[in-house]
């Protein structure tokens, strides 16, 4: 009985990373069409950026060094997105498939910067007391890491959404996704918002950078090992919709777990990727479809 | 060996060894091995891509034992000077820089390597030209090439002195768990017929890819079997997310431990050290060893490299096979690699480690075999060794379990 909580909660935590590192794709790849390869760079700029802060702050203030840099992150890896898009990507909004060749030679040279600035070396990020350890009820230990990571993508889907439904610039943001032309002859400056957009989705990459650090490792190459998961999340659910991110979130941990824990790694990553290939050939357009700039 | 995670970063180093290599070049460029005094060694490892920053540490322990070697008189009468290569970890590119540094710079011997992709790349280069390679890394064993000499360990001194040593603290109960590719698989399944031999119960077995970042599964799964010991053959990057979420889920050294192959003093740091506490790992030298000529060693390596610098088991053996190879060449005197290997068999060397004697036949060395416990300050504490050095045996012929694995 016990396996099978801590596998089903297994499963949403792994949910719920996948949607975290999807989440700011869903921006920049869902609603904008840039294929951004850098995507992985940007989280892994995120992570960088904790272990900076927990530099900085030293082992006093250890404890806050995690909300700090998820706040920092937000603001570090949303500028080099929005550094991006301003002197590189504006200029190929018309050539959707030349962005993937650009943002993958900007995605080698952050991890070149990286490699200089931090060394190849793998760095450590310390988990801060209240994020080490478990809460263990009735023989299962949900670690407080994964809890913590849960939180910060709900909060992060709660703020989307209120910006994306609330906010007159969220509905901005849609409204040049759907109709760009029309959009402009309403009065929206959609330069303006193209960058906005690119910064809350390039920002939210920078979050994902730092709730990974409690899990993972953080070196140069961190951000690759996660960049097919977040395409996929984006794929299944469905090209800009954070209903659709959420929903294959969930379905793809939760399978990926099933599978892992009745097979293996290896052969659970397989079946998985089937699985998305049967279903695209359903649902080409993923689970939640809206006529989008892309799919014109 | 495996994959590691890249070790110290240094661009700064790289930058000095490739000042080096074209001081070297342009200096070395018009003599030949043996004349005007000097004779040429090539030094071919990473210095560049992935794999760089262990490769670095390698080289420069390599580095450190020619000019110690050097200031005592060369080998016969003559300098050592280093041609220095770079193999950008990249299979392909090990084989073509030896093939150069053996019929261009026409070099006495190669050090060099560190993944068992690089050695078999290099492999039939070696033994087409007739000439001699010193590998330095642990390695999955079951080779035995004329023209390599294996100075890190085979299986026999460290896999299998880990089980037995497990066996003797009444640990029975195993779970393996190792990255999904030939070094974990080829070590498992030795570990598997040693347990059916020894009386040991393997709960499980569990591979996952080079890279892997989530172990919420296999921590389920381990806390679910609940085994004695963890064997853990992960590579690279991948034990850091699994001790990192071993320790999340609550399982420390003490409810979950661990007996690893591919973490050493290098690795610790970038696991983090918090992590890893009190877990056991499995080498023939740490830099804690305790005897005279480590202390030199450890001393010798921080004051040319900076005091931060770490020495571990394959940095030692680096450093030892450059002597291994000069004592071979001044008993055979001559640098001709069918003297040097007629003259191998045999050769003791009093090393950090230990004392290592050269195996004549199967051209590995004896090493001894230690189990070590990280601790607090990211270095490893020995808690068991092997007594004496263990004859090498690469394709465990000398075990009955093991007919039919190789």
């Amino acid at each position: 009985m016990e396996i099978w909580v801590s596998q089903l909660f297994t499963g949403i935590s792994l949910a719920s990373i996948l949607l975290l590192v999807a989440l700011g794709l869903t921006f920049t790849f869902g609603q904008m069409n840039v294929v951004n390869m850098a995507h992985g760079e940007f989280i892994m700029a995120g992570a960088y950026t904790a272990f900076v802060v927990q530099g900085v702050l030293g082992a006093q203030l250890l404890s806050i060094s995690i909300p700090v840099a998820l706040v920092l992150a937000f603001v570090v890896a949303g500028a080099i997105g929005l550094l991006m898009e301003r002197t590189i990507l504006r200029r190929l909004y018309s050539r959707p498939l030349d962005t993937l060749v650009v943002t993958w030679g900007v995605s080698l040279i952050l991890q070149q910067l990286a490699r200089m600035i931090f060394g190849a070396q793998n760095v450590e990020v310390k988990a801060p007391s209240w994020l080490s350890g478990g809460l263990a009820l009735h023989g299962v230990t949900f670690p407080y890491s994964r809890l913590f990571i849960l939180a910060v993508v709900v909060v992060a889907i709660a703020a989307i959404w209120f910006l994306m439904n609330r906010v007159p610039y969220g509905r901005q943001m849609r409204a040049v996704v759907q109709h760009r032309q029309l959009a402009a002859t309403s009065g929206i400056r959609t330069h303006s918002v193209d960058a906005t957009t690119f910064f809350v989705g390039s920002g939210l990459a920078g979050m994902a950078g730092v709730a990974l650090t409690l899990l993972g490792p953080i070196g140069p190459t961190l951000g690759t090992n996660y960049l097919v998961d977040a395409f996929l999340v984006v794929v299944v659910g469905g090209l800009g919709q954070l209903p659709g991110a959420v929903i294959a979130a969930l379905a793809l941990g939760l399978l990926n777990a099933t599978l892992e824990f009745n097979t293996n790694a290896s052969l659970a990553r397989v079946l998985v990727f089937v699985a998305i290939v049967a279903f695209l050939q359903f649902r080409p357009q993923g689970l939640i479809a809206l006529r989008t700039r892309a799919l014109r | 060996m495996e994959f590691r995670r890249p070790g110290v970063a240094s661009f700064g180093l790289i930058a000095i060894s490739i000042g080096m290599l074209a001081v070297i070049a342009c200096g070395g460029s018009s003599t030949t091995t043996t004349s005007s005094g000097t004779i040429k060694v090539g030094l071919l490892h990473s210095l560049s891509g992935t794999m760089a920053i262990s490769e670095v540490s390698v080289k420069d322990a390599e580095l450190l034992a020619i000019s110690e070697i050097n200031a005592k008189g060369g080998v016969l009468g003559k300098q050592l000077v280093p041609v220095i290569e770079d193999g950008a970890s990249d299979w392909p590119t090990f084989a073509e820089k030896a093939q150069k540094l053996i019929s261009t710079d026409k070099v006495a011997v190669v050090f060099g390597g560190w993944t068992s992709a690089s050695r078999k790349a290099m492999l039939p280069v070696f033994e087409r030209n007739k000439a001699l390679l010193y590998y330095p890394v642990q390695y999955e064993g079951l080779e035995s090439s004329p023209y390599i000499y294996y100075t890190g360990a085979t299986t026999n001194q460290q896999i299998i002195p880990a089980l037995d040593y497990l066996k003797s603290q009444g640990k029975m109960k195993i779970y393996l768990l190792g990255s999904d590719y030939v070094f974990p698989r080829t070590a498992n399944k030795e570990i598997k017929a040693y347990a059916a031999a020894n009386g040991m119960t393997i709960l499980g077995e569990r591979y996952t890819p080079l890279g892997s970042t989530e172990y919420g599964t296999i921590v389920n799964k381990l806390k679910a079997a609940a085994p004695d010991f963890v064997f853990n053959t992960l590579n690279g990057d991948s034990n850091v997310a699994f001790f990192k979420q071993l320790k999340a889920a609550g399982l420390t050294d003490k409810t979950m431990p661990t007996m690893s192959v591919s973490i050493a003093e290098d690795e610790v740091r970038g696991v983090g050290v918090d992590n890893l506490v009190g877990h056991l790992v499995a080498w023939n030298y740490y830099q804690t060893t305790d005897n005279a000529q480590n202390t030199a060693f450890v001393k010798a390596y921080k004051a040319k490299y900076g005091a931060t610098r770490v020495t571990d088991d394959p940095i030692e053996a680096a450093y030892v096979q450059v002597y291994l190879w000069a004592a071979e060449a001044a008993k055979a005197n001559s640098v001709d690699p069918e003297k040097v290997k007629a003259a191998a068999g045999g050769i003791i060397f009093n090393a950090p480690e230990g004392l290592v004697t050269v195996n004549g036949d199967n051209h590995h060395v004896s090493k001894t075999a230690r189990i070590g416990i990280i601790g607090s300050d990211g270095l490893i504490k020995e808690i068991w060794n092997s007594g004496k050095p263990i004859e090498p045996d690469p394709y465990l012929k000398s075990y009955a379990w093991a007919k039919g694995l190789s």
